[in-house]
């Protein structure tokens, strides 16, 4: 037995790498279709931008890389999709330039044919500085961005004509793979009162459940789990969804793996024991 | 048929990259530098553009503003750090960028980040969570606090904050667990969906 366990403890990484592989491709290629069910902190932000009224205009900066794609991307594509339906106006912007192009492509995959640019929705790209960026875009957006990501003066759009600065935007949402949502929280939140929410990597999320308890943010988006819930809410199953599967029989074979490896541990540790003694 | 080229390559450099999980390699290696090159490459090209080209060139071009030059200066003072004679210019630049972000973050960061969320703690104990909050902030600060020895009653309670501090931890491990397997999966569903094709 205690044989047996010591293979175990000293098995080849390259077999759990093989196993995990296979609890992420089995559930794709084969979907169990396993309940995403809603947590309070993402129902927050749904919540929010469904009870806006139509016409409303809400700022989605899209603060990621290519890196982090999986996670924020379709939160990103979920709350836009949820926005054009709602008839709520979107200007889009980044605080990462290797993001500027992400987001252009995000607003483009999402308006398809129920959202126009420049009436609908408008993409601002990526303006150097991050804080400053959020406290002039308090005072005057066109003054950061004079002209849209595509070249088109602001003022040319007619969706940014009532549009001059936070007081014109019902709702910021930050979808983040860095720190940029602290930024937001900071100088858009506390400094001119605007309403927060965040989507942001599940590795960050855990940072900004003390912003939620707060109140400094009205929801959290977090990692592809919240993406899923998110996409459940706006009845639009994307590749979240498609991932939850794999998801929760990775972690199911992770958990496994921690168990063996601490019963393994402690078998050892009591045969060391027993040999000292004898 | 770009589209098809694209994804093409990316699939190529997916599997170059996963190699390395075998062994390392000649095409992890050739994958792991064209990715941090193009990136670098990336960044420079925007901010070639949205710096130097939007904010330098097109006020001084079209509005004949060279008031820019004043910042451009004091910005390229940053490189004399290269020349050994004049290295001491680069004071002036940090000296700047210190004192502006010192200023506009420090009142910032202590409202948002420290005040507000004292205030939090401090809330009225009415509830289960909020009795829960303030003792495990209190017994981690104190497990922290190391001018007295973590004996007897103050050894008992660094050790409850030693398992309170366990708890974020293990909360922050699984949340990156969750967050590597996403990773994964969306490499994956990629792989399977954009270019084999076999999962719809």
């Amino acid at each position: 037995m205690a044989d047996f366990i010591k293979k175990i403890a000293n098995i080849d990484r390259r077999y759990i790498f093989i196993l995990i592989a296979l609890t992420v491709i089995i559930p794709l290629l084969f979907p169990i279709g396993m309940p995403v069910t809603e947590t309070k902190e993402v129902m927050a932000v749904y919540d929010y931008i469904e009870k806006l009224p139509q016409g409303s205009a809400i700022l989605v900066a899209m603060d990621y890389d290519p890196a982090a794609l999986a996670e924020v991307y379709p939160m990103t594509l979920a709350v836009f999709h949820h926005a054009f339906s709602r008839k709520i106006k979107v200007v889009g912007m980044t605080l990462w330039n290797t993001g500027a192009a992400l987001g252009e492509l995000a607003m483009r995959e999402a308006a398809g044919d129920i959202a126009r640019v420049g009436e609908d929705y408008v993409y601002l790209g990526y303006v150097v500085g991050d804080v400053n960026v959020i406290m002039r875009m308090g005072e005057d957006i066109s003054a950061v961005y004079p002209t849209d990501y595509g070249g088109k003066p602001l003022a040319e759009s007619p969706m940014m004509k009532g549009i001059k600065n936070y007081k014109d935007i019902a709702l910021i949402v930050d979808i983040a793979a860095g720190a940029t949502p602290e930024l937001w929280v900071a100088y858009a939140g506390d400094m001119f009162k605007k309403d927060i929410a965040v989507g942001c990597t599940a590795v960050s999320a855990v940072g900004y459940y003390p912003f939620l308890n707060t109140k400094q943010i009205i929801g959290l988006i977090g990692g592809m789990k919240g993406a899923a819930e998110y996409e459940k809410l706006v009845k639009s199953r994307g590749t979240a969804t498609a991932g939850m599967d794999s998801q929760s029989i990775a972690h199911i074979l992770i958990i496994l793996l921690i168990i063996i490896a601490n019963i393994s541990y402690f078998v050892m540790r009591r045969k060391d024991k027993l040999l000292k003694k004898a | 048929m770009g589209t098809v080229i694209g994804v093409w390559i990316a699939a190529g450099l997916t599997l170059c990259v996963y190699s390395f999980l075998y062994k390392d390699n000649p095409f992890y290696k050739f994958a792991e530098h064209l990715y941090v090159g193009v990136s670098v490459g990336y960044t420079i090209a925007i901010t070639w553009h949205q710096a130097i080209v939007r904010l330098i060139w097109y006020p001084i071009k079209s509005e004949g503003n060279y008031t820019v030059l004043i910042p451009t200066v004091i910005g390229l003072l940053m490189f004399s750090r290269f020349i050994p004679k004049y290295r001491w210019l680069i004071r002036y630049p940090l000296a700047f960028m210190i004192g502006v972000s010192a200023g506009a973050s420090i009142p910032r960061t202590m409202r948002s980040f420290v005040f507000e969320q004292m205030g939090a703690t401090l809330a009225p104990f009415t509830t289960v969570n909020a009795i829960v909050i303030i003792i495990g902030v209190l017994v981690t600060l104190i497990y922290f606090y190391f001018s007295f020895e973590h004996k007897g009653p103050v050894g008992v309670v660094s050790k409850v904050g030693i398992m309170f501090l366990m708890v974020s931890f293990g909360a922050g491990f699984g949340y990156t667990v969750m967050a590597r397997i996403s990773l994964l999966i969306g490499r994956a569903y990629f792989l399977l969906h954009d270019w084999l094709h076999i999962v719809r």
